[in-house]
């Protein structure tokens, strides 16, 4: 084997600085043929710390040169068995693991996994706390996409677009926090309602916050949507098609990326989605750009959803009028014999589901989240699984990467939208 | 506890009374379902039963050993084509009772939902693999496999998925498995400290790299050459002799 070597060679005298030390010339190679390299095959790990792939996610990577030949994904460093540990707990003491999932947008977590039980007890919620619910499911949507949208623009390399996101972010946190105390962990759903009704003058808030956020959408968009860079990075890149996308079992964005107009929210309304005017945006090529772009819309539309839901959200009681199922007033507690029975019975025991199951499935912000429950009467889930849409995503990697470059498994990671705290579970 | 009209509960049928399971359905709602009478008459021996659940969700109880034909069906009809696999999972009762596998079907130009469950009993938890029909069931049969133990035939790459693959203590969503595992803490701790990750990440071991992994060196001519793996005669040593850095397989050392 023969090693040709690289010869430099400064091309002209550095010439001599103000302070009379050389100034640095640019180095001008003499010959630029390629060193004889031997055509193997490489492996590479990516991860499992590493800030391109969002999370503890390792990928091995077999290269032939620059291309990637073969992508294995492993997964299961944040594995918490969740699913374990809600067998062991009550129907509303499960809550507070939904969030820890999801934690990009953990109210839509929080509201699919009541629903899916309240669906399993045939139990109805209040208007009001339906509009609350959608509230927070829009709101959650528009928190998770615009992380995504800031992780993204990093990785394609612009960092302008990351700092105006997470300034709009933050603005959702301080609504996390005004409604349920907590930045992320915010457990705000509970069976039959909501942990409380909202604090006064919180819908304000959640209208000024959209009233605001289309200005900045414009502002990423113009840094990012006609980007030479951009556009470089990620059109014809990590493309899949509409029947590849289907039978990879791929959902939310990335399976509307590829023209399949599948959205829950239409195709299987809840909550009186269908009488909501919005849009589903569909991309054509199914490439990063079109995920980006599907994205971006979904921001906009979601924005609609959350101005017509604020203007129908109607007063009342935020909790079900049962007993068996939500804790009864503190007044009423100290002063009737009847509500201090239910109460005891409540936080000893628990609410009780009737024998049953549900697979009840909402419109995350990564695809279809799929809750399903399953009691045998007790007060305690008997399987309680989690449908987890970047799960499901993730596995589709390496079809979008193998035969692509190296430097674009970035961007096809990015461009999923994972959440590996869900993946792991 | 009783389900009495008013409050918050609305009527659901199939969930009424404590009979400790779902109630099958009087005849008349199985025709709510399009797909599930076809399927009776298509597979009148895989059929076992039908059950309504939470007001409006169908769950069809087929033959384990026809399930793969069933879903194929349901999968390729026109009439019902169920062309996209939400979930597949398992629920386990407890009690020595039958495992459940689970797929959740829907079908994007119907926009229908259907579940299909096959019961498994516990001395033989195998049943077909659904990857050839469905590419995204790879990860989520793998992760069933991994929490139940359940085996699918013909699945390409059946690992755990979310447990590290040298898991020894079992299958951890089985109601015999207690929460906090088989091992002691102890055990579980030197076993996690025991571990050498060349054991089993070894990448000739993964599959990716076995087209091209060295395995070895020998000495030819006075030269170390690179064995590659199937062409080991002799137990090969798995790093290179001294002083042959510079020939050393790594491209990354060999920069100018």
């Amino acid at each position: 084997m023969s090693n040709k070597t690289i010869e430099l060679e400064v091309s002209r005298t550095p010439e001599l600085g103000m302070d009379f030390r050389p100034a640095h010339g640019p180095l001008q190679p003499v010959d630029l043929a390629e060193p004889e390299l031997r055509s193997e095959r490489m492996l590479i790990n990516v991860g499992p710390q590493h800030p391109a792939t969002h999370g503890v996610l390792r990928l091995v990577l077999e290269l032939d040169g620059e291309t990637v030949v073969r992508c294995l994904p492993h997964i299961g460093y944040l594995h918490s068995s969740f699913e374990k540990l809600g067998e062991y707990r009550t129907w509303n003491q499960v809550i507070p693991l939904t969030d820890r999932m999801d934690y990009l947008a953990p109210l839509i977590y929080n509201c699919a996994y009541a629903m899916a039980v309240e669906k399993m007890m045939g139990v109805e919620v209040t208007e009001r706390c339906k509009v609350t619910r959608v509230i927070m499911m829009e709101l959650d949507r528009i928190f998770s996409h615009l992380l995504w949208l800031g992780t993204w623009a990093i990785d394609v390399g612009a960092f302008t677009p990351f700092l105006y996101a997470f300034q709009q972010r933050e603005k959702v946190y301080k609504l996390h926090e005004a409604y349920t105390g907590a930045r992320i962990t915010t457990s705000a759903t509970r069976i039959g309602g909501m942990m409380a009704d909202m604090p006064e003058g919180w819908d304000v808030g959640v209208r000024e916050f959209i009233n605001e956020l289309p200005r900045t959408m414009d502002e990423i968009e113009s840094l990012l949507s006609h980007n030479a860079i951009h556009i470089g990075r990620t059109q014809g890149v990590g493309v899949i098609s509409a029947e590849e996308a289907i039978d990879m079992g791929l959902s939310g964005p990335n399976l509307r990326a590829t023209g399949v107009p599948y959205d829950l929210r239409k195709d299987r309304p809840y909550y009186d989605y269908e009488t909501y005017e919005f849009e589903v945006p569909i991309g054509e090529y199914g490439d990063c750009y079109d995920r980006y772009m599907v994205r971006l819309e979904e921001i906009r539309q979601s924005c609609r959803i959350l101005h017509q839901a604020l203007d129908r959200l109607p007063d009342g009681p935020m909790n079900v009028d049962d007993p068996r199922i939500i804790l009864p007033s503190k007044t009423d507690l100290m002063n009737d014999m009847e509500s201090m029975i239910h109460h005891f019975k409540l936080v000893m025991e628990g609410v009780k589901a009737p024998p049953g199951e549900s697979h009840f499935s909402v419109e995350g912000s990564k695809g279809e989240l799929g809750m399903y429950v399953v009691s045998d009467g007790g007060s305690k889930p008997v399987r309680w699984r989690i449908r987890p849409p970047s799960f499901v995503n993730l596995s589709a990697i390496p079809k979008l990467v193998e035969g692509g470059l190296l430097a674009d498994v970035i961007m096809v990671n990015a461009s999923l939208d994972i959440v590996l705290g869900e993946i792991d579970r | 506890m009783s389900t009495e009209a008013g409050s918050g509960y609305r009527d659901v049928p199939g969930s009424a009374e404590t009979t400790g399971a779902v109630v099958s359905l009087p005849e008349g709602l199985e025709r709510a379902h399009p797909t599930v009478p076809a399927l009776k008459d298509q597979f009148a021996d895989a059929f076992l039963r039908h059950e309504v659940v939470a007001g409006d969700e169908h769950v069809v109880f087929v033959d384990p050993t026809r399930l793969f034909q069933v879903l194929e069906w349901l999968k390729n009809d026109p009439e019902h084509a169920y062309n996209y696999l939400s979930d597949v999972t398992a629920v386990d009762y407890g009690g020595g009772r039958p495992l459940q596998v689970v797929y959740q079907l829907y079908s994007i130009p119907h926009r229908r939902v259907l579940r299909v469950k096959a019961e498994l009993p516990l001395s033989a938890l195998e049943v077909d693999s659904v990857v050839p029909l469905w590419s995204g069931a790879n990860w989520l049969e793998r992760e069933v496999y991994d929490m139940f133990g359940i085996h699918f035939r013909n699945h390409p790459d059946l690992r755990r998925i979310l447990m590290p693959e040298v898991y020894a203590e079992g299958h951890p969503l089985r109601k015999d498995f207690p929460l906090r595992g088989r091992f002691s803490r102890a055990e579980q701790t030197r076993r996690a400290l025991a571990q050498a990750p060349e054991d089993y990440y070894v990448p000739s071991d993964f599959g990716p790299g076995r087209d091209f992994q060295v395995v070895g060196w020998q000495e030819v001519g006075g030269e170390p050459v690179p064995v590659k793996e199937g062409e080991a005669s002799g137990p090969p040593s798995r790093r290179p002799p001294k002083g042959s850095t510079e020939e050393g397989t790594s491209p990354s050392t060999t920069a100018p």
